[in-house]
C-alpha cells in the first residue's frame, strides 16, 4: 500500500518547520523576577552603589589620602559637607576627603562580600556537590573536615592572623574565604543527596556518564537556584563581618578603607556634632545590605521551584 | 427525590497566567444506596467536580452553579454549616490517606474526637465504636491496634482506617477519590470489597472517582464520563461498557489491554490530554476524535438524554464506531 | 543455546542501619531480590510482575548496574556483569539501556530535550561531529514521534507522554541490544498509556531488541511480553509464556494475583470468583521461613515453612516454586 500522501507531506512540512526555542527554567525565573518590584528596584540600588564605587572616583575632587591642611582645626565648620569646598561629604576628622574615602570604602567593602560569595559558591558548591554524590565514606571524611572546621572560632582566628601577619587586604580575604564556603558546602551537599535519587542522575549513571561530567552537568546547574539565593544573602553578612573586623580596628590598613572603618572613625566623632562623618557610610552601608537581601529575597521567590 | 443534585457546576481558578477552566458546566445526581463512578483522565475535572461539592477547593478556586444535598445549596452555606454537614452526611476518602490522618495522634485519638465532637459521647463509648468501624473495615485486632500511630499501619491498613474514619457517623455518601491508585492489585481488591460490604451493610452512597475502567465495570451501578472538564457521556455501567455511545468512551475502552484478551495492536486515541487553559471551542475531546464532523470544532454538542442515558456528541448513536 | 542476557541466582541485598545505632553495629540485611534467575533470548520480551516490594525494580537497577548485586551471575553476551570492574562495566552499558516510571523526573530540568536525547551518544562516542548528532537525534525525534523541531525545548514545556517518548529516544540513540522498562506506562493517563505501548513493541519488532518490562499492571505486562516472571519478595514464584501465565497459572501467588486483576466488562468482572488474597507483603528484613508466600497462602500447609521450595520444571518452559502446584484456569481466554 502507498503511503497516505498527505501524510507524508505532512511530515515535509514537519520537517521544513523552523526549531522552536525552548523556555528554560532560568528564563522563566528571570520573568518572575523581574515582576517582583521590591527586587528590581534593588537590583537597580546595587547598580547604582556599585556605579558609586567604581566611577566614584573621577568626580571627586581630592585623592582619598589627600589631607586638607587649609581645613585643620576649623573642621567643624570647614569641614562639613558642602559643593563650594569640593568636600562633597564633608571631611573625616584628620581633613580628609570623605566623599573619595566613602568611593573606596564602598568599593571595598562590596569586594569583600563579592570575593567572599564567590569562593562560597565555587568552592562550597563543588566540595558539597562531590560529598554528596560520592556519599558513604567520602562524604563522611569530607563533611566531618568542614565541621572541624567550624568548630574553630574563626573570630578568633582570623583576629590573631591579623595581628601575627599584619593587616592586609589579603589576609582578610584569606580569613573570609576559609570560612564563607563552610556553610555553602553544607546546604550543596543536602541538595545534592536529594537530586542524587532524581531519576535522570540514575539514567546518567546507567548510561556510563563520568563522575565528574555527572556533577558538572546534572548536579551543579540544578543546585545553582538555591546557591544563587544562599550567595546573594552571603554578600551582606560577609560585608557585615568585615565592618565588624573593621570596627574593631583589625581590617583594611590604612589609608585604604572599608565602609566598617569609616563607620568606625564616624561613631567616635559623632557625640562632637560631625554628623555627616557616620552618616554618609552608614547610608550606604545600609542601602547596600537591604538591596542584597531584597534581590536574595526576589531570587528564592523566582527560583523555588515549588512555585509551578 | 435524589441525595446529591449538581447542576451546571462550574469551577474556575484563578492561576498567574490567567484564569483556568476546570469542569464546565457539568450536572448529575445521585440517589439513596446508589454507587456512581466518575471516570476520566488527568485534567478531565473529576475530583475538583468533588472537591467542590465538598467545599474542598484550593484557594484560587471558585466554584458556581448549584450543588444540592437533601435540598440544600451546598454552594450557597457558610463553612460552618458546610463543616456540620461534611462531617455527618458526607464523607471523602483520598488517594493519599496520610493527607487526612495527624501523624502525631493515636488513631483511637482521632475517631475518638470526630465522635465526641459531633454525637458528644463519651471518650470511652466513642474508642468502642471507632473499634467497631475498624472491624467493619477488616482491620483484624482493631482492639489492639486502635491506639498504635498511623505510620505503623501499611498503605492499605491507612486506606481502611480512613474509611473507617470517614463513615464514623455513618454519612449518607461517601465520595471516593481514587481510593486504590497508590495500591497494589491484591490490595486494590481488599479494599473494593470492604468499599462494597459498606454500600450493603449502610446503604451508603458512593461517588467513586477513578481512571480505572476495570474497578468501575465492577462495583459501580452508574458511569458518568468526564472530558476536558465536561460530561461525555452517562448511563447504566452495563450499557456503557456494552456499547459506549460517544467516541472518547469507545476509544478509551478500546485503549486498555485486557487480560481476558488477546489484542495484536491497542487502538489508541491520538494526541494529549487536555490543555485545560486552552480548551477548543466546540468538542473538547475534538482535536483528538477519530469521527469529527463539520461542526465538532465550532460548536459544542449538548448534553442529550435519552431513557436513562445521556450524551454529548454530534455523532448520531449508531454512527459511533 | 545460550540467550542475549542468562542471569543466574542473582542476589541484591542491601544493609539497612537501624535508626540511632552505632557506626560499627553490624546492619540488618535486607534481601531485595534473591536468588533470581532467567533467561533472555534476542528480540524476546520478559515481563516482570509484582507488587510493590516484591523487588522487580531493584532486579532492573542491578542488570542495569546502579545498584550492586551481592550473589550470582548477569551473563550478558558471554561477559558476567555482575562482577565487572566499573571501567570494564561502562564499556558494556551502551548495550543495555533503561527507561522510567516518572517521565519528567527521569529528564534533566535543566537540558533541552536535544542535549538530554543526545548524552549517551556524547558519552560512548565522543568523536562524533556535532552535526551528525543532531541528526541522529532528529530522525530518532521523529521515530519516536516527536516533532524534531521541538529539539531546543525543555522537559517541562512537554506532556507526560511526550516525556517518555523522550526517555525512549534517549535509551535508543545508541541502538542498544537490551532495554529494560521499569514502570513505563504506570504515570500515564489511559489514552496516551496505549500509544506508548503501541510504540514500544513497534520499536522492539523494527530494531530487534530484547525488552524486560516490569510493571504492577498484570494486563500490561501479558499483552506486551513473551514471557512473564512473576516475584514474590524478592523471589521467583512462576515463570510462563505469557498466554499460558494468565490463563492457567500453577502458583497459588500467580493465580491470587489474576484473580485480583479487575476486567472492564462488568458481566465478566461481576461473575468471577473473587478469592481475594489476605494480608499484605510481610516485611523484607523479617521474610518468612520456607516458602515467602506462604503466610498469605490459601494452600499453606505445614510442610510450606520448612524448606524453601526450588523452581520446578513443568514442561514447555514453564516453571513454578511451590510442590502443590495445580493448574487453574482462572480466566476464561476469549480472544
Amino acid at each position: 500500500m502507498l503511503p497516505n500522501k498527505a501524510a507524508v507531506e505532512g511530515v515535509g512540512d514537519a520537517m521544513q518547520l523552523a526549531e522552536v526555542k525552548g523556555r528554560s527554567l532560568w528564563a522563566d525565573a528571570r520573568t518572575r523576577f523581574f515582576r517582583n518590584k521590591a527586587a528590581v528596584a534593588s537590583l537597580v540600588m546595587l547598580a547604582l552603589v556599585a556605579g558609586f564605587a567604581l566611577f566614584g572616583g573621577t568626580i571627586a575632587q581630592y585623592e582619598n589620602d589627600f589631607v586638607d591642611f587649609s581645613l585643620i582645626g576649623s573642621n567643624a565648620y570647614l569641614g562639613v559637607p558642602s559643593v563650594d569646598t569640593g568636600h562633597y561629604f564633608g571631611t573625616d576628622s584628620n581633613g580628609r576627603d570623605l566623599f573619595a574615602r566613602t568611593v573606596q570604602g564602598t568599593g571595598i567593602s562590596l569586594m569583600v562580600g563579592v570575593v567572599g560569595a564567590l569562593v562560597a559558591v565555587i568552592v562550597g558548591t563543588l566540595y558539597g556537590a562531590a560529598a554528596g554524590y560520592y556519599g558513604g565514606r567520602i562524604d563522611g571524611i569530607m563533611m566531618r573536615t568542614v565541621d572541624v572546621l567550624m568548630s574553630i572560632p574563626f573570630m578568633f582566628v582570623l583576629i590573631l592572623m591579623l595581628v601575627i601577619f599584619g593587616r592586609s587586604i589579603f589576609m582578610l580575604f584569606l580569613g573570609i574565604g576559609l570560612i564563607s564556603w563552610l556553610d555553602m558546602a553544607r546546604i550543596a551537599r543536602g541538595q545534592t543527596l536529594t537530586i542524587k535519587n532524581k531519576e535522570f542522575v540514575e539514567v546518567a549513571v546507567a548510561t556510563g556518564v563520568h563522575p565528574i561530567k555527572i556533577i558538572l552537568r546534572h548536579i551543579v546547574p540544578n543546585l545553582l537556584g538555591i546557591v544563587i539565593v544562599y550567595a546573594t544573602l552571603l554578600v551582606p553578612n560577609m560585608i557585615i563581618f568585615e565592618s565588624f573586623i573593621s570596627f574593631l580596628g583589625l581590617g583594611v590598613q590604612e589609608p585604604a578603607t572599608s565602609l566598617g572603618a569609616l563607620i568606625n572613625e564616624g561613631s567616635r566623632t559623632m557625640q562632637f556634632g560631625y554628623h555627616w562623618q557616620i552618616a554618609f557610610p552608614l547610608f550606604f552601608f545600609v542601602v547596600t545590605i537591604f538591596a542584597f537581601f531584597f534581590v536574595g529575597d526576589g531570587l528564592r521567590d523566582a527560583l523555588d521551584p515549588k512555585d509551578r | 427525590m435524589s441525595l446529591l443534585d449538581i447542576e451546571d457546576l462550574r469551577v474556575t481558578f484563578a492561576t498567574a497566567d490567567g484564569d483556568v477552566n476546570a469542569v464546565n458546566g457539568v450536572s448529575f445526581s445521585i440517589d439513596k444506596g446508589e454507587t456512581l463512578a466518575i471516570v476520566g483522565e488527568s485534567g478531565s475535572g473529576k475530583s475538583q467536580t468533588a472537591f467542590a461539592a465538598m467545599g474542598l477547593l484550593a484557594k484560587n478556586g471558585r466554584a458556581a452553579g448549584v450543588a444540592r444535598f437533601d435540598g440544600q445549596d451546598l454552594l450557597s452555606l457558610s463553612q460552618g454549616q458546610l463543616n456540620k454537614i461534611r462531617s455527618k452526611d458526607m464523607a471523602m476518602i483520598f488517594q493519599d490517606p496520610m493527607t487526612s490522618l495527624n501523624p502525631y495522634l493515636r488513631v483511637s485519638e482521632q475517631m475518638a474526637e470526630v465522635l465526641m465532637l459531633h454525637q458528644g459521647i463519651s471518650k470511652s463509648a466513642a474508642v468502642t465504636e471507632a473499634v467497631r468501624m475498624l472491624d467493619a473495615v477488616r482491620i483484624p485486632d482493631a482492639r489492639a491496634r486502635v491506639t498504635m500511630y498511623p505510620h505503623e499501619f501499611s498503605g492499605g491498613m491507612r486506606q481502611r482506617i480512613m474509611i473507617a474514619m470517614s463513615l464514623l457517623c455513618q454519612p449518607r455518601l461517601l465520595i471516593a477519590d481514587e481510593p486504590t491508585t497508590a495500591l497494589d492489585v491484591t490490595v486494590q481488591a481488599q479494599i473494593m470489597q470492604v468499599l462494597s460490604d459498606i454500600r450493603n451493610d449502610f446503604g451508603t452512597a458512593i461517588i467513586l472517582i477513578t481512571h480505572d475502567l476495570g474497578i468501575v465495570a465492577g462495583f459501580c451501578d452508574r458511569t458518568l464520563v468526564m472530558y476536558g472538564g465536561q460530561i461525555m457521556e452517562e448511563g447504566p455501567t452495563h450499557d456503557i461498557f456494552a456499547s459506549p455511545e460517544h467516541p472518547y468512551t469507545s476509544g478509551l475502552l478500546k485503549a486498555v489491554p485486557r487480560l481476558d484478551r488477546e489484542d495484536a495492536t491497542l487502538a489508541t486515541i491520538a494526541g494529549e490530554p487536555p490543555d485545560m487553559s486552552s480548551l477548543p471551542p466546540g468538542c473538547p475531546f475534538s482535536p483528538r476524535c477519530g469521527q469529527l464532523l463539520d461542526n465538532c470544532e465550532a460548536e459544542r454538542p449538548a448534553l442529550q438524554a435519552a431513557g436513562d442515558r445521556r450524551r454529548a456528541c454530534h455523532l448520531s448513536v449508531q454512527e459511533v464506531a | 543455546m545460550s540467550g542475549l542476557l542468562s542471569v543466574r541466582n542473582l542476589s541484591v541485598t542491601f544493609d539497612v542501619r537501624l535508626p540511632g545505632s552505632w557506626p560499627w553495629t553490624p546492619s540488618r540485611k535486607l534481601h531485595a531480590v534473591s536468588e533470581v534467575s532467567f533467561d533472555l533470548q534476542p528480540g524476546e520480551c520478559l515481563g516482570i510482575v509484582g507488587e510493590s516490594g516484591s523487588g522487580k525494580s531493584t532486579l532492573a537497577r542491578a542488570i542495569v548496574g546502579t545498584i550492586p548485586s551481592s550473589g550470582g551471575n548477569i551473563m550478558f553476551e558471554g561477559a558476567d556483569l555482575a562482577n565487572m570492574d566499573p571501567r570494564q562495566r561502562r564499556v558494556h552499558r551502551r548495550d543495555v539501556q533503561m527507561i522510567f516510571q516518572d517521565p519528567l523526573a527521569a529528564l534533566n530540568p535543566r537540558m533541552t530535550v536535544g542535549e538530554i536525547i543526545a548524552e549517551p551518544l556524547i558519552t560512548h562516542e565522543p568523536g562524533t561531529p556535532r552535526k551528525e548528532v543532531k541528526t541522529r537525534v532528529g530522525e530518532l525525534m521523529e521515530r519516536v514521534g516527536l516533532l524534531p523541531n521541538l529539539i531546543n525545548r525543555y522537559p517541562h514545556e512537554f506532556s507526560g507522554g511526550q516525556c517518555q517518548r523522550i526517555g525512549i529516544a534517549r535509551a535508543l540513540i545508541l541502538k542498544p541490544k537490551l532495554l529494560i522498562c521499569d514502570e513505563p506506562v504506570s504515570a500515564l493517563d489511559v489514552s496516551v498509556q496505549a500509544q506508548v505501548i503501541n510504540l514500544l513493541m513497534e520499536l522492539q519488532r523494527d530494531m530487534g531488541l530484547s525488552m524486560i518490562f516490569i510493571a504492577h499492571d498484570l494486563s500490561v505486562v501479558k499483552h506486551i511480553s513473551d514471557r512473564v516472571l512473576v516475584l514474590y519478595l524478592g523471589r521467583v514464584m512462576e515463570t510462563a509464556e505469557s498466554r499460558k501465565l494468565t490463563t492457567v497459572p500453577e502458583h497459588p501467588y500467580s493465580q491470587a494475583l489474576i484473580a485480583s486483576v479487575p476486567i472492564p466488562d462488568p458481566v465478566l468482572e461481576r461473575a468471577r470468583p473473587r478469592p481475594i488474597l489476605e494480608g499484605e507483603l510481610p516485611s523484607p528484613l523479617a521474610p518468612p521461613s520456607g516458602c515467602v508466600f506462604r503466610t498469605r497462602c490459601p494452600k499453606v500447609q505445614p510442610s510450606c515453612a520448612d524448606a524453601r521450595p526450588v523452581l520446578e520444571d513443568v514442561g514447555g518452559q514453564h516453571f513454578v516454586a511451590c510442590p502443590y502446584h495445580e493448574a487453574t484456569q482462572i480466566l476464561a481466554a476469549n480472544g
